[in-house]
């Protein structure tokens, strides 16, 4: 007998995967956020920063992108109570997803600071600017609407890993999914629909970074 | 209580790292192979593999590797056979990877200038001719820099297959925790031994394009 598609259960579980949406989508606002600005603080400390904070920054960058998600978010919240910081599961999860992104946009945002002429730093000078003041009106802004492109797609590449805190317990939509599924024994249709929702997300997401970029980003004047 | 050393916690993911790196190569090479056919649809003249090849990498980009696994795992079991894990395993990273390289490589072989293909078609070659004469030999050494860039992602996504209980470097992390209770030792350990595979890889990937950049340069 070939195999029957049944999807009756999803007016049932209708409201759990709502909630699941919601911590998936709390996930990648908050983290999403707090991992750029991590990483734009790392980014200034790896380009512009003093000498002794550019390597343990480098460090850390190396590390976090050349070690799978998954050991991150196990070494947090498994591994960290060893020294004594015991994290719940949606800490763990915030955390691993800051650390994670901060990595990543770092070396994004870098490459936008680097690409940005010298020029412009003098020109920030000679108009009395302070270091700092010339960083974020004259160097940061124009570099993070060169990489914004990128920027997103990583934010989007973020939201898709997260699926994996669904391993430490945290109730995002994957947690959702492998809980129906538990109970629905219908496992290909209820992963089905999660991925489904996950595609909804990554395209919405995607907007939603754009429209972020225009309205934080002045209009690129026609030269 | 059996006391385990280091060594003996190091050895057995040691061992269970050999299943990473298989998996690594088969999800990698079999990618690939199945990148070139969806990258050829995607440059496709006619209009219906195009479409079908932009709906397969925006799927696989647009969804959770994780999803992927499981759809694989549970999908294959319709069929009324029983999945072994690392079969399910090798098929959805086969076709994640297909879909993550065939888009490194369009956007490579979109880099050759509109020119190149003119030029050929003058000389009165074929579609099949102008790729393996022209455009593949200039679009291969831009593809190789990012392609084994995206090598450390297949790595790096062969640990979620331990989640569909397929036994390598993560499963065997986690496997060791629970008979030693030392997670902070165990998972830092794995976590070097992912490192001593991917930052090679990333190394050199950096090094490939700095001396592509310098011959670019020199034109």
């Amino acid at each position: 007998m070939p195999y029957q598609f049944e999807f009756g259960w999803l007016a049932e579980y209708w409201p759990q995967i709502l909630s699941g949406i919601g911590v998936t989508a709390r996930l990648i606002l908050i983290g999403g956020t707090l991992g750029l600005l991590l990483g734009i603080a790392c980014a200034w400390m790896r380009s512009l920063g003093p000498k002794g904070l550019r390597w343990p920054v480098a460090a850390y960058v190396e590390l976090i992108r050349n070690t799978p998600f998954l050991i991150q978010l196990f070494f947090i919240f498994f591994g960290l109570p060893g020294l004594g910081l015991q994290l719940d599961a949606m800490t763990a999860a915030y955390l691993a997803m800051i650390l994670n992104l901060g990595a990543y946009a770092c070396e994004i945002v870098r490459a936008g600071i680097e690409a940005t002429p010298r020029g412009q730093f003098e020109a920030g000078a000679s108009l009395a600017m302070s270091r700092f003041e010339t960083f974020r009106h004259v160097v940061l802004v124009p570099s993070l609407q060169r990489i914004w492109p990128a920027l997103a797609s990583q934010v989007v590449i973020v939201m898709l890993g997260s699926a994996v805190v669904s391993q430490i317990a945290a109730q995002d939509l994957t947690f959702v999914a492998n809980f129906i599924q538990s109970r629905n024994f219908r496992a290909f249709e209820t992963y089905l629909v999660s991925t489904l929702i996950y595609l909804v997300l990554a395209v919405l997401l995607r907007r939603a970074m754009i429209l972020v970029g225009a309205a934080i980003f002045p209009k690129r004047r026609a030269a | 209580m059996t006391e385990f050393t280091t060594w003996d916690i190091l050895r057995n993911l040691l061992l269970a790292a050999r299943w990473t790196v298989v998996l690594s190569l088969v999800s990698f090479i079999g990618g690939g192979l199945i990148g070139l056919l969806i990258l050829s649809s995607r440059i496709s003249k006619r209009r219906a593999p195009r479409i079908f090849a932009k709906g397969y990498i925006e799927l696989f980009q647009g969804t959770p590797l994780l999803m992927q696994l499981f759809l694989a795992f549970f999908g294959l079991g319709l069929f009324g056979v029983n999945v072994p894990a690392w079969l399910a395993a090798g098929v959805a990273l086969i076709l994640w990877s297909a879909a993550f390289l065939a888009e490194i490589w369009r956007g490579c072989v979109e880099s050759i200038a509109r020119g190149q293909w003119e030029a050929s078609a003058s000389l009165g070659m074929g579609r099949l001719q102008q790729m393996r004469h022209v455009i593949l030999p200039q679009a291969l050494r831009i593809a190789v820099p990012p392609t084994v860039g995206f090598s450390v992602q297949v790595v790096k996504g062969t640990a979620l297959t331990s989640i569909i209980g397929f036994t390598e470097l993560s499963k065997a992390g986690t496997i060791v925790t629970n008979a030693t209770f030392q997670p902070f030792t165990v998972y830092g350990l794995v976590a070097l031994i992912y490192f001593a595979l991917c930052w090679p890889l990333s190394k050199s990937s950096q090094i490939l394009e700095r001396k592509l950049n310098v011959a670019h340069r020199g034109h």
